[in-house]
């Protein structure tokens, strides 16, 4: 078989119309939810290989014959981006997928406040820097086209490289438009598409290894072999310039986040985060597998290929030389891949771009009223993305064909990327830093833009071309320090390391710092706590507040954006997520956000959000909205802390609610149990007092003796009635503060000695303690009633000390100017959940013993409430323990 | 209602988390540094590194990184990510 371009045309196509059917079928399947595949983790990291363009395939190998091993800095910054996936893609990815974010120009004027200005700013940088590559890739096609044809004999030389370039754009574009524009939702991914680049990306890999494969084995002779010839080639030796490896490694990496087609494939076209686990290994091995034979062939070609042949064919030329026909149709088909799925996605990104940040603008402003006016925004939208996708093609072809394919193309990789990357500071600025604002997104960008036009773009078309060589070599008006490549009279540097690293100085510094001194509009910081917090509160922003928007005006605009069929399932959804029937929800905040961010999917944030504003009546975030935010959160804060005081207010009355509940329910049933008491108490004697008189009156027979016993018994009972009923009369004098007090002077030990004697204690059982010289104390008071008191006590542990040798003491001291009597007897006490009540009215210790009526203490309570003193229960003693304290007398206190 | 005061140690799990992600920032650092060592080789005499080395060096970090990223990535969970729990101070962040 011969390479003939019969054939070669004839494989292209088939291939395209491969691709084709590839892209229908994914597109099929997707519509039917069959697509299960198309959402796998390697389809993902495929699909990001288009960063290897034609430029990879082609060019690595021609920069390494230039260069050396310096071609491997393109495929270690995005390596490094790839490994260190965890801080910064996967917040990017994030942020893309909560905003509905449809291309780099959208992400940035979204986080600086949906701003216009900026996107169109970015898309016409991101418009010059891409178009020189597209250029580029419509060169390879060619270039490669053109040394298969040399190779072939029957073939007359390749005139008009120029009908191949048209031909291949034309194509590009109808497979663009036709993959790419099916759906106006950019978030609905482009199944079709990134199925076939995924395709695409297998075929260039395993293209180039297979010329690897071929060139190491079947000429080199083996890897060691191999090895040893590199080392003595004229790249034998490790001579990278530290500076261009540096720099260019950064640059390198600083694109793949920025290039307008990386950023399609890496955040608009991801399904799903978890893809980028995967990513993160799988797509440095693919970068690793891609570059692992680019040396190999590069040596191998400059010493088999005769001297003067182009380096950058090598990956074409070498198997045509050794008759490896099948091989490089296959490595021709591996370029062509390469240089397809870049333009293909190219073209999408910034067509997104172009209509959403240029043309909808005007169009909207064109037709005034906007959204609402008559015709279709859908049809627009769409029209105007496919005519973006046809322009973005001429553009490339346009430059192809101006700068003649010439070696200028060469260095357009490198110009391209850092042009994009001069979006790198306001998009890491944007996504880590708050502070940053859209002010300092513009002063950052404009000054990179401008320095990296003198600095790189402008020389790169060589001297003489669009500037002079006298203004290279000495500057614009002989300033020398303008010098483009040498500015601020600083010349050595490499040229790519000099525009970079200025460019980037500036640009950061022009954003920082006017980002430091500008302030932001409440939208910016609303969007940038949004974009920087994004793992902390994928809530939606507070866009729209209070609005008087019709949601019939809404359901018109929407309808021709989404199309009529989602624009109702979504207006229905709301509605019913809202309680209501039918299409018609009530445009509340949040529902007007989620609208804004499905429209934005469309046609991009700023556009998105200035045709809901049209309809709303351009009601935007104010000051006093995020005020109003503010001040909600403040307000909640005290009503929590209000309430967390209230609480434990609460908790305190309770527990004394509780206590008192308690005391009650214990009262309650002491009462119970006096009444119960009390009637048994003067039933008894009331019953033999009957039984006895009714004897008397009715016996005629009795003696003398016998009447004489029976009056002395009704008498007893008659006295014990009225004991009784004199406690309770002399309670309740006592309670009603009725009772007169008598007055006297007289000592302590004399009352005591008065109440012993009353009540026959130290005679009886009772053993008592007393220590004399203590009661030697002068009292002024109503000593009656003190006794009345030290009686009830004494009687009480009479009655209840049941040891077996009862005892009690009397310890008597002074304290603090109160005098302290203790009575401790030595028995069980009392039970600790009775010693509350032990002084309350008919509250008896125990049942078992019918002594009184249960008044004793609370009676003593009363007397010594009266006396200015205090009894109490003192707990912790031998047995049971009273506290009688008292006021010292005056004249006590004197002594 | 009161705001519940920041655990001073975390669990031994979500300790491997949080030192796993530390890791996987500290990763693209690594491989970088690693990848700068060859600007140190001498690059003209005999002694300069003959490009074979530079080849079997670059690529060795290189494979050794996919390996390293690979097992990261496996390792970390999503459920950790977080970031509004305060960092451990006191658990060594």
């Amino acid at each position: 078989m011969t390479a003939t371009l019969n054939l070669l045309v004839a494989v292209c196509l088939g291939y395209v119309a491969f691709l084709f059917l590839v892209a229908f079928a994914a597109e099929r399947a997707a519509l039917r939810g069959q697509g299960g595949w198309l959402r796998s983790p390697l389809v993902y990291t495929l699909s990001l290989s288009i960063y290897c363009t034609a430029w990879t395939f082609y060019g690595a190998v021609g920069y390494a014959a230039r260069s050396g091993l310096e071609f491997l800095t393109i495929y270690l910054g995005p390596t490094l981006v790839m490994i260190g996936w965890w801080w910064g893609l996967r917040k990017l990815v994030r942020i893309g997928r909560t905003q509905r974010v449809t291309s780099v120009a959208d992400l940035i004027s979204s986080r600086y406040g949906k701003s216009t200005l900026l996107a169109v700013f970015v898309t016409l940088i991101a418009v010059i820097g891409t178009t020189p590559y597209i250029a580029l890739q419509l060169q390879s096609v060619t270039a490669s086209f053109a040394s298969i044809a040399q190779a072939d004999p029957n073939a007359a030389p390749l005139e008009d490289t120029r009908q191949i370039a048209l031909s291949v754009a034309v194509g590009l574009a109808l497979f663009t438009i036709l993959f790419g524009t099916r759906n106006l939702d950019a978030n609905e991914r482009h199944h079709g598409v990134v199925m076939a680049i995924a395709v695409e990306a297998v075929v260039k890999l395993f293209a180039l290894m297979a010329v690897g494969v071929f060139v190491v084995w079947g000429i080199g002779g083996g890897p060691a072999q191999t090895l040893a010839r590199i080392d003595a080639s004229q790249m034998g030796q490790w001579q990278v310039d530290g500076m261009r490896w540096g720099g260019l490694t950064f640059l390198s990496a600083a694109a793949f986040l920025t290039l307008p087609r990386m950023f399609q494939v890496l955040v608009v076209e991801n399904e799903d985060e978890q893809h980028l686990r995967t990513a993160s290994w799988a797509f440095p091995l693919y970068l690793l597998l891609i570059s692992l034979f680019v040396v190999p062939i590069a040596v191998v070609g400059l010493e088999i290929m005769p001297a003067g042949s182009n380096p950058d064919q090598f990956v074409l030329t070498v198997p045509l030389a050794q008759g490896q026909d099948t091989l490089a149709m296959l490595s021709f088909l591996g370029g062509f891949s390469s240089a397809t799925s870049m333009v293909i996605v190219a073209a999408i990104a910034l067509a997104t771009m172009v209509s959403n940040h240029i043309v909808m603008p005007i169009w909207l402003n064109l037709t005034g009223g906007g959204a609402v006016m008559s015709g279709d925004v859908r049809n627009v939208v769409i029209t105007a993305r496919r005519l973006s996708i046809a322009g973005v093609l001429a553009l490339g072809y346009v430059y192809y064909q101006m700068s003649g394919g010439g070696a200028a193309l060469a260095a357009i990789g490198l110009v391209s990327f850092a042009g994009v990357a001069q979006f790198l500071p306001a998009l890491l600025g944007g996504i880590l830093w708050r502070g940053a604002t859209r002010a300092g997104a513009l002063a950052g960008l404009s000054t990179g833009f401008v320095l990296w036009v003198w600095c790189m773009l402008l020389p790169s078309f060589g001297a003489d071309v669009v500037i002079p060589g006298t203004v290279l070599a000495e500057g614009p008006w002989g300033m020398g320090w303008l010098r483009p490549q040498a500015l601020f009279g600083i010349a050595g540097l490499d040229p790519t390391v000099h525009a970079v690293l200025w460019s980037m100085l500036f640009n950061t510094g022009g954003f920082v710092i006017a980002s430091l001194l500008t302030f932001p509009s409440p939208l910016e910081r609303l969007q940038g706590a949004q974009f920087v917090n994004v793992f902390q509160h994928s809530a939606r922003p507070q866009n729209w507040a209070g609005g008087t928007a019709q949601s019939e005006d809404l359901i018109v605009m929407a309808q021709r954006i989404l199309g009529p069929a989602q624009a109702q399932a979504l207006f229905q959804d709301e509605a019913q997520r809202q309680g209501l029937a039918g299409y018609l929800p009530e445009p509340t905040p949040d529902f007007l956000a989620r609208l804004e961010r499905e429209l934005s999917g469309s046609v991009g944030a700023a556009t998105a959000h200035a045709m809901v504003g049209q309809i709303m009546g351009a009601a935007t975030v104010s000051v006093e909205d995020l005020l109003a935010v503010a001040d909600e959160t403040a307000q909640m804060m005290e009503y929590s802390s209000q309430l967390e005081t209230k609480s434990e207010e609460l908790a305190r009355t309770a527990r004394q609610l509780r206590a008192a509940n308690e005391k009650l329910t214990q009262i309650s049933v002491q009462k119970d149990a006096f009444l119960s008491q009390i009637s048994h108490e003067l039933r008894t004697p009331m019953t033999s007092i009957r039984a006895f008189s009714e004897i008397l009156r009715d016996g005629g027979g009795l003696g003398s003796q016998a009447q004489s016993k029976y009056a002395g018994i009704i008498h007893d009972e008659a006295i014990r009635l009225t004991r009784l009923l004199d406690d309770l009369l002399d309670l309740s004098v006592l309670e009603n503060g009725q009772v007169n007090l008598n007055i006297r002077t007289g000592i302590l030990s004399a009352v005591i000695d008065h109440a012993v004697a009353a009540t026959g204690a130290g005679h009886g059982l009772l053993k008592l303690h007393r220590r004399r010289a203590d009661e030697e104390v002068t009292l002024e008071t109503d000593l009656d009633r003190l006794a009345q008191v030290f009686i009830n006590l004494i009687a009480n542990a009479q009655k209840y000390c049941d040891a077996a040798e009862p005892e009690l003491t009397i310890a008597v001291q002074a304290r603090d100017g109160r005098l302290l009597v203790d009575f401790i007897d030595n028995g069980p006490g009392i039970p600790r959940q009775v010693q509350s009540v032990v002084f309350e009215k008919f509250s008896r210790v125990s049942d078992q013993k019918a002594g009184g009526a249960g008044l004793g203490l609370a009676i003593c309570r009363e007397i010594m409430a009266r006396l200015d003193g205090t009894i109490a229960y003192l707990p912790g003693q031998s047995g049971a323990a009273f506290r009688v304290t008292l006021p010292l007398s005056q004249r006590m206190a004197a002594q | 209602m009161s705001e519940k005061p920041a655990p001073l140690f975390l669990e031994r799990r979500s300790y491997r988390q949080r030192r796993l992600m530390d890791a996987a920032r500290l990763a693209p650092l690594l491989a970088a540094i690693l990848w700068a060592v060859p600007l140190l080789w001498p690059r003209q005499g005999d002694e300069a590194m003959p490009t074979s080395t530079s080849i079997i060096y670059i690529f060795g970090v290189w494979l050794a990184m996919v390996g390293v990223s690979l097992v990261l990535s496996r390792r970390l969970t999503e459920a950790d990510d977080d970031t509004t729990t305060p960092r451990d101070g006191g658990g060594g962040a």
